[in-house]
């Protein structure tokens, strides 16, 4: 799966790259982030693009699967 | 003219770039508090303004507040700035006199941005009635601009935050969503019209909606601004020992708001205001996610929140005849929550 590596960046530019990266993968990507907030705004985003979201944390870091 | 964006310099911003709600309380709750005979209304209360008796029946009415662009236009910041800062005084129910700039500017802009932001400032006092008449700049990578705002005024037509009563109906005056659509607009993602009625509503001042309601008998005030509809709601809940019943379906919503924030463009303030608040709101089962947003979004330069008889705030919104003010709900005495959404 498509990685999009948005650590680092904050609201609501991780929004955008997933966006961005949906559009070149509509199958599915992988988001890293760093914020909570963006875990949730990222997960917003791909449930109103009628995607599922799972996100997993790992010491501060989360990985959220987006697929259909 | 700098080809600069004013909001790429920023990473949060107007009232949403406030510090969390919890943080703040932290530190102030564990600072000693300086009293005076002629403090009439300090940090208790977390109302609007300062109040301190200068003579007999007659208060000095002071706030401050500032804070970096949520627009990239210089001399819009300017004029949201001061709307924003002169809102307090319109919160007290005041009429703003005299005004200090405060201003944060980068060495990466040139002076004509910084010419414009005053110049935009400048502007809404004026149209305030107010004097600006000194202020201070600092070289800071972050711009940051705001007023503080001194009134005069008798202490019995003061507006407080603690004297609304049960069966009060609750009058807002500017639509929400304001802090949804700048987050969306920072990465070029709202609407055109979306961002116009947000930009027409943060640099509009408060001054028609205070000088409409000093005609009637207003029980309590306060603006709506970064702790969001349901912060700002709460504090007036807590201190008048009320329950504020909103009717979500009665909410004056920016265009395009809502759907904005199903899409996620969500600003940081809007979490750490529902973190604050989580035992002190509740939600009827059926009210979707989108509207919780929208209670939780912090406002720039938000409406007046306003407590007056069920009679009078009729009269009121249909004398303010603006589609963004409206009766948004009842109060009761204080139950189990500070805010009950329906």
């Amino acid at each position: 799966m498509t990685e999009v590596d948005a650590r680092g960046l904050s609201c609501p530019i991780p929004v955008v790259e997933t966006k961005k990266a949906l559009k070149a993968h509509p199958e599915g990507v992988c988001v890293l982030v760093d914020a909570k907030v963006c875990v949730e705004n990222v997960s917003r985003f791909a449930s109103a693009m009628g995607y599922n979201a799972k996100a997993t944390e790992a010491n501060g870091e989360w990985k959220i699967e987006i697929s259909r | 003219m700098s080809s600069i964006r004013l909001t790429s310099l920023v990473k949060t911003s107007g009232c949403a770039a406030k510090l969390p709600p919890s943080d703040l309380h932290a530190v102030i709750d564990s600072l000693p508090v300086l009293s005076s005979p002629d403090l009439v209304e300090g940090f208790e209360t977390a109302d609007d303004a300062l109040v301190w008796r200068v003579g007999e029946n007659r208060v000095c009415v002071q706030t401050v507040d500032f804070f970096p662009p949520m627009v990239d236009d210089p001399y819009t910041f300017g004029q949201i700035a001061a709307a924003n800062a002169l809102s307090d005084v319109y919160a007290m129910g005041g009429e703003p006199s005299v005004c200090l700039n405060l201003m944060c500017f980068p060495a990466c802009l040139t002076l004509d941005v910084m010419r414009r932001i005053l110049l935009g400032g400048l502007d809404k006092a004026k149209e305030a009635g107010a004097v600006i008449a000194g202020g201070h700049t600092i070289s800071d990578p972050t711009p940051k601009y705001g007023l503080c705002v001194t009134s005069f005024m008798n202490e019995d037509e003061v507006w407080s935050n603690r004297t609304a009563l049960p069966g009060d109906a609750v009058v807002l005056t500017k639509a929400l969503g304001v802090g949804i659509v700048n987050t969306a607009a920072k990465v070029d993602e709202a609407p055109e019209e979306s961002v116009r009625q947000a930009q027409d509503s943060m640099t509009r001042l408060n001054r028609k909606a205070r000088d409409i309601a000093r005609k009637y008998r207003i029980h309590g005030a306060t603006d709506v601004t970064g702790f969001s509809l349901s912060g700002h709601g709460s504090e007036v809940a807590a201190a008048s020992g009320l329950t504020l019943k909103i009717n979500t379906a009665d909410l004056p919503v920016i265009d395009g708001a809502l759907e904005l924030a199903r899409f996620g463009f969500l600003p940081e303030g809007r979490y750490a205001n529902e973190e604050f608040l989580r035992d002190k709101v509740s939600f009827a089962e059926n009210i979707k996610l989108e509207m919780r947003d929208l209670c939780f979004d912090p406002q720039t330069s938000g409406g007046l929140l306003l407590f007056m008889s069920p009679g009078d705030a009729r009269s009121y919104v249909k004398e303010m005849d603006m589609d963004c003010c409206r009766i948004i709900g009842t109060t009761y005495k204080q139950g189990k929550y500070l805010m009950e959404y329906v």
